[in-house]
């Protein structure tokens, strides 16, 4: 499918009310092959949200490039890649019911209707489809912003925290969700965590980053197989390893 | 020992309280208008004088006044004169002022534009439109329309710079486009922003559609109240008064309130 190749040479906040000038990237470089579930660690406040904005080219404001690589004997539409991007918070419309919210990235198409439906079957909320988001629990919010990304079929998704603030269990729920959905509608998959087990856990490769600028301090494979993913010991086990 | 905690109903519960007791609320505003009738009537009795005619006179001259259908046609004149300005007004109001709420830059340049407007005396354009355009129909709706466009504009404007970024960018990544960013993620969060400034919009503009047409009108409200104010025959004024003020009542029960109960359906 698709790579993803990031390539900045220089980022920087301007200064602010609130501070100085901040300098967060510089000569900094990372490939991602395809297919690849990398997920992005470190302490937050770094700017690991930044990068993903830049990668979704919500922030064009640096220097430098960020290209994707279609996958061999293949091209991109004239929009290039599809980018699926499930935020820290749902972010869904909260006027739009939930079927609606996961059609809206269909645009057009004369089956989004049907293909949300279906989606939202997948993640087990089809008894929610005519809900208004804001009556769901928040672990349901995210399963919806999970279909709104996936119903895309995209090639890259980006994800920044998606299962931040729920407890552990719908967590865990959350994370075997979206191994499912990958497993059915393979991805090149960029997520920011600062949860080591959450890394170990879906990632195919962990990259630390750390420093001011940020600067990758770690590149870890993680070789677990799909069945190893789903027990916690083995996870814990392999986490152990890496991080001791 | 028991401790006892005492809750404190927030605005949620109070509303579902209203619409509980909505059959006794309805009653006791019926109770309160027909106080205010006898009120009327005893103060009338008092003063004893044609100038402060009792209801039963007032609705005499109602009934009068609509024998040759001139009342409810007036009526019918002015909530047009209504219907256009307040329409040219919401629409040229509210592209002015997410404009501004969208643009620092030009807030900066036209914002103090707005504050000069918003202060200008309503006569003062009426008797300018009437100047420069002369005694037209057109001349008599900008009137009123630039006397409510400020409101509106400044509505807006605080609307729209209270856009949620996050959305912006959800629909900028799940390549929304701009028709569909409008509709979906742009208007709904501007919804309680139209509604605040139609509801403020629609007092407003009736006010000033009486005053622009006893200025420069052949028919309407206004010009009827006009008549009847050179005559002293205030028993005419009040019929009038009091049937356009049941009709813009009507308006706001009928149109302005489902629409905003509609709008707001999705808030738990």
């Amino acid at each position: 499918m698709t790579g993803i190749i990031l390539d900045i040479a220089e980022k920087r906040f301007p200064a602010t009310a609130g501070g100085p000038a901040r300098l967060v990237y510089q000569q900094f470089r990372l490939e991602v092959v395809p297919f690849s579930f990398l997920v992005l660690l470190a302490p937050s406040g770094l700017g690991k949200t930044t990068l993903l904005n830049m990668v979704a080219g919500l922030d064009h404001d640096f220097a430098g490039s960020t290209r994707f690589e279609p996958p061999p004997g293949r091209s991109f539409s004239a929009e290039g890649p599809r980018i699926a991007y499930a935020f820290q918070s749902p972010r869904l419309l909260p006027w739009r019911r939930v079927r609606d919210n996961v059609a809206l990235p269909l645009g057009g198409d004369p089956e989004a209707a049907e293909k949300a439906m279906a989606m939202l079957r997948e993640v087990g909320l089809e008894e929610q489809a005519e809900a208004f988001p804001e009556r769901l629990s928040l672990g349901q919010q995210r399963r919806v912003a999970l279909a709104r990304a996936f119903v895309l079929d995209p090639d890259v998704l980006l994800m920044d925290e998606p299962f931040v603030s729920l407890d552990e269990a719908g967590a865990a729920r959350l994370r075997d969700l979206l191994r499912r959905l990958l497993a059915r509608r393979p991805a090149t998959v960029l997520f920011v965590t600062h949860d080591s087990r959450e890394a170990v856990e879906l990632g195919t490769r962990i990259v630390r980053l750390d420093g001011v600028p940020a600067r990758i301090v770690a590149d870890i494979p993680v070789g677990l197989s799909a069945e190893e993913r789903r027990l916690p010991e083995a996870v814990e086990e392999r986490r152990r390893a890496v991080f001791g | 020992m028991s401790f006892l905690r005492s809750g404190t109903a927030s605005a949620g519960d109070e509303r579902r309280e209203a619409a509980r007791s909505g059959i006794s609320g309805t009653a006791m505003t019926l109770v309160s208008l027909v106080l205010l009738a006898l009120a009327w009537q005893v103060a009338a009795l008092i003063v004893a004088s044609p100038l402060l005619p009792g209801p039963p006179a007032v609705a005499e001259a109602m009934l009068r006044a609509s024998a040759d259908y001139a009342l409810p046609r007036n009526i019918l004149i002015t909530l047009g004169r209504v219907a256009a300005s307040f329409l040219v007004a919401m629409v040229v109001g509210s592209a002015i002022g997410i404009a501004l709420g969208r643009s620092r830059a030009l807030d900066r340049v036209f914002g103090p534009w707005l504050i000069v407007l918003l202060n200008l005396p309503a006569l003062v354009v009426i008797i300018l439109c009437y100047v420069w355009f002369g005694l037209t129909e057109a001349a008599a709706i900008t009137a009123v329309a630039v006397n409510k466009i400020p409101n509106v504009a400044v509505t807006l404007r605080e609307g729209a710079a209270a856009l949620s970024r996050e959305l912006d960018e959800m629909a900028l990544v799940y390549r929304f486009g701009r028709l569909r960013t409008l509709r979906h993620v742009v208007l709904p969060q501007l919804a309680p922003f139209f509604a605040a400034s139609a509801r403020s919009g629609l007092a407003l503009t009736w006010k000033i559609v009486l005053v622009v047409e006893l200025l420069g009108r052949s028919n309407g409200v206004g010009f009827e109240l006009q008549t009847a104010f050179q005559l002293f025959d205030v028993a005419t004024v009040l019929a009038y008064a009091l049937a356009f003020t049941v009709v813009v009542q009507l308006i706001e029960l009928a149109l302005i309130q489902p629409w905003e109960r509609h709008a707001n359906r999705w808030r738990r």
